[in-house]
């Protein structure tokens, strides 16, 4: 479709013709022209967010669940230094975004004009990449090349700065056939003979593993069933990053759990003791490693990643291979049938045996108990009761994000929205409104921390407006838990500003805001409540509350290898014969 | 009081023991378009890259390319890095290694001022001369030399200047190049 058209037409029209059907925004003096022809249709609905931070989010939640491009608006200036954080957290976990923000008219860039801010001097170190249009005769090329690179390759946020005059301004507009930066070809297929390499050594390894990541998930659905077959056809256990949970199912006998500092016995002493690896997707990244020289020393490590710049970055691997996941897992799939000799069977058994005894030590386990909820214990017990539903799930950042991660299993790829990379508290909130937005009939819940829930909490209005039934299951230990305990194990027990006074009244809070709450405090109230708050066909603040004292277990300590690991003290798979220094390294 | 903290209390492993640092010249064909220099400068600032010597200029004028001549230093696996991230960046069309291609020639114009009068002046002439720099500039008291050549070149002629009357010096940086017919 070729027709005259503003600027501020161009950017609705090209999200209509990319089959945009949500826009995360709040406006201001600096986009109203794009205001106005939101204004004029209805292909794509704007919805209104109470901060950018939370619109950002939103569309990240709404990109992480569907695959596709999550949208952003906002203003100029503050518009813009509010988006920031979510943008360095899309670029962190490689979330597909395209942002726009308004500019001030281009004869006052420079010129310290209101709401004026170098938009695209702050975003481009958060950014995949980023534009100022100062051409109208540009801006429909840019708007479409953005959307291809921030889902091409390996995905992220892009920024177009977009400033008024240009919106205002009358061009052509024409969805263009194809983008002229040469530079920028992501390489989808491996190189074969490395792939060939890799399925040699995997067919000779003694104690192999997989360790997969969030590439997974973001190469596709089909990576996610690729990755099913070869893992159930080698037979080697599989762990996951924190990011790339989901994109293996975990009711599978194979799958270890997540890895990592809060990850699984298994896992990691599998990681550690393993001599061949097969990384998918993951980035080695250092909640992962530990302790850098003691990292897997005795393994060869194979790194499937579609950015060349995350192999050899922390870890030296033996056979590196640049490529979408998909992509090689179908190569490495074929080479794999095709091999005539696969793993020896009495190593492979020995290998299992050896993780059937990490397994048997319970690492997740922990000390129940009748009179206090345990946190351990309500992510539980919201499993079980949503695990045969719809169910997305979303969190916030600390112990309550690592207690989902152990405790919540997920079969699906897509269905798990974290903040991994950046870490940022508040994102579960407005992530799951975007969530909601895009599977309107689901269950959406996130389980979240009362520190993390008040950086983000005025969405929830948001979520209210657009009447999106989303559900925040508040693990209210009254305390910045993962700060807590870091102060505890490693900071002589200085809670040095870890504790919320006046913490609100979040029953109240919801309903002030119109939405319901809930309040739970003894375990055996947990179960009603729960089925109480997925009953409710409205927005629910669940203020769960748990044992304040509880830490996150296993813990691989700062500068520690995976042997390393402290595990809880869980009376159920330490035995009393073992000392306390046994108990704290094992 | 922080120095009676342990450092295993940081969240962070312990920084991995230093390897050998090795200098390495990138030649970096880019798009000339608006911010393609922020870009690559402030990845080399943002991930605590050494930048020692920075050449940019357009060089095909039809298809708005320029080539950026980098002079960096780090360890093998941080030059790797370096490579990898400068090529992840979208209006990048091209890194390539001179220093790994060991075949490259690099050169770097320089222009000395120096100021003197009497033997001063006649040797620095001289020493020019050795050196097959140009005088571009003179007065009764001051002459202004224009040498090309080798980094190394340039640090000895300097060096030489600055008994005989050293005002400043203004250096382009690195610019490289592969022998033989093939381009990069």
């Amino acid at each position: 479709m070729t027709r005259e058209m503003t600027g501020a037409e161009m950017v609705i029209q090209a999200m209509a013709d990319q089959g945009v059907k949500h826009l995360f925004g709040y406006p201001g003096g600096a986009v109203l022209p794009i205001y106005d022809a939101i204004f004029a249709q209805t292909e794509v609905k704007h919805i209104l967010v109470r901060h950018e931070q939370g619109a950002v989010h939103a569309a990240e939640g709404y990109a992480r669940s569907t695959g596709k491009v999550g949208c952003v608006l906002v203003t100029s200036g503050p518009g813009a230094t509010n988006a920031v954080t979510g943008l360095t957290d899309a670029l962190c976990d490689s979330i597909p975004l395209v942002c726009i923000t308004g500019q001030v008219p281009t004869h006052l860039i420079g010129n310290d004009a209101f709401q004026e801010c170098d938009t695209v001097g702050i975003t481009r170190p958060c950014t995949k990449h980023n534009y100022l249009v100062k051409r109208i005769e540009d801006l429909p090329r840019i708007l479409h090349e953005a959307f291809h690179i921030a889902s091409s390759g390996r995905p992220g946020p892009v920024v177009i700065d977009i400033p008024k005059d240009i919106q205002f301004a009358k061009g052509i507009y024409s969805k263009p056939k194809e983008f002229p930066h040469t530079g920028y070809k992501p390489k989808l297929k491996g190189d074969i003979e490395a792939i060939k390499a890799a399925v040699e050594l995997m067919a000779n390894a003694k104690r192999p593993l997989f360790y997969t990541g969030g590439g997974v998930i973001n190469s596709g659905k089909h990576a996610s069933e690729l990755l099913k077959e070869l893992v159930r056809l080698t037979g080697f256990p599989i762990t996951s990053t924190l990011m790339g949970l989901g994109a293996y199912p975990a009711a599978d006998p194979q799958w270890m759990g997540m890895l990592g500092m809060h990850g699984t016995m298994e896992a990691n002493m599998a990681m550690h003791d393993c001599d061949v690896m097969v990384c998918v997707g993951a980035r080695f990244d250092d909640r992962i490693t530990g302790r850098i020289d003691a990292f897997s020393p005795g393994s060869k490590k194979i790194h499937i990643d579609i950015d060349a710049s995350s192999i050899n970055k922390n870890v030296k691997v033996d056979i590196p291979i640049v490529g979408d996941c998909a992509h090689v897992l179908e190569d490495m799939l074929r080479l794999w049938k095709a091999h005539a000799k696969h793993n020896d069977k009495k190593a492979m058994g020995d290998w299992w045996k050896q993780i059937g005894k990490w397994r048997d030590r319970k690492s997740l386990a922990y000390r129940g108990s009748n009179e206090v909820i345990k946190p351990q214990y309500a992510i539980q017990r919201l499993y079980e009761a949503t695990k045969d539903k719809d169910v997305y799930i979303t969190t916030e950042v600390g112990q309550h994000q690592m207690w989902a991660a152990q405790f919540f299993h997920f079969q699906e790829p897509n269905r798990w929205m974290t903040s991994g990379g950046l870490g940022t508290m508040g994102y579960g909130l407005p992530a799951s409104v975007g969530v909601q937005l895009a599977h309107p009939k689901s269950l959406v819940i996130d389980i979240a921390g009362e520190a993390s829930v008040q950086m983000t909490m005025q969405e929830l209005s948001t979520a209210v407006q657009y009447r999106l039934p989303i559900k925040i299951f508040i693990l209210n230990n009254g305390y910045m838990g993962m700060v807590r305990q870091w102060q505890e194990l490693l900071h002589g027990n200085r809670y040095s500003e870890s504790y919320s006074e006046a913490l609100p009244d979040f029953v109240k809070l919801a309903e002030a805001m119109h939405a319901v709450g809930i309040r739970c405090e003894k375990p055996g109230d947990l179960d009603h409540a729960i089925k109480e708050m997925i009953d409710i066909d409205r927005p629910v603040l669940f203020d769960c509350v748990v044992d304040q004292k509880e830490n996150c277990f296993p813990m691989i300590p700062s500068g520690k290898a995976h042997n390393e690991m402290i595990l809880g003290d869980s009376g159920v798979s330490l035995d009393d014969a073992i000392t306390e220094e046994g108990k704290m390294l094992v | 009081m922080n120095a009676n903290v342990p450092s295993s209390t940081s969240h962070y492993p312990t920084a991995p023991k230093a390897q050998t640092d090795v200098t390495h010249t990138l030649s970096v064909l880019v798009d000339n378009e608006p911010g393609v220099l922020a870009r690559v400068i402030g990845l080399f600032s943002g991930r605590g890259y050494n930048i020692e010597s920075l050449t940019v200029s357009e060089t095909e004028h039809a298809k708005h390319l320029s080539l950026i001549t980098v002079v960096t230093t780090g360890t093998p696996m941080v030059i790797e890095q370096i490579k990898n991230q400068l090529d992840r960046l979208v209006p990048v069309h091209r890194v390539v290694d001179m220093t790994l291609s060991g075949r490259s020639i690099e050169r770097e114009l320089a222009m000395v001022k120096v100021r003197g009068k009497g033997d001063n002046r006649v040797e620095a002439l001289r020493l020019a001369d050795a050196f097959r720099a140009r005088v571009i500039d003179a007065t009764t008291e001051s002459f202004v030399f224009e040498i090309t050549g080798k980094s190394d070149k340039i640090e000895q002629f300097v060096a030489l200047m600055l008994p005989l009357g050293l005002v400043e010096v203004s250096r382009t940086g690195i610019a490289a190049i592969a022998r033989g017919p093939d381009g990069m």
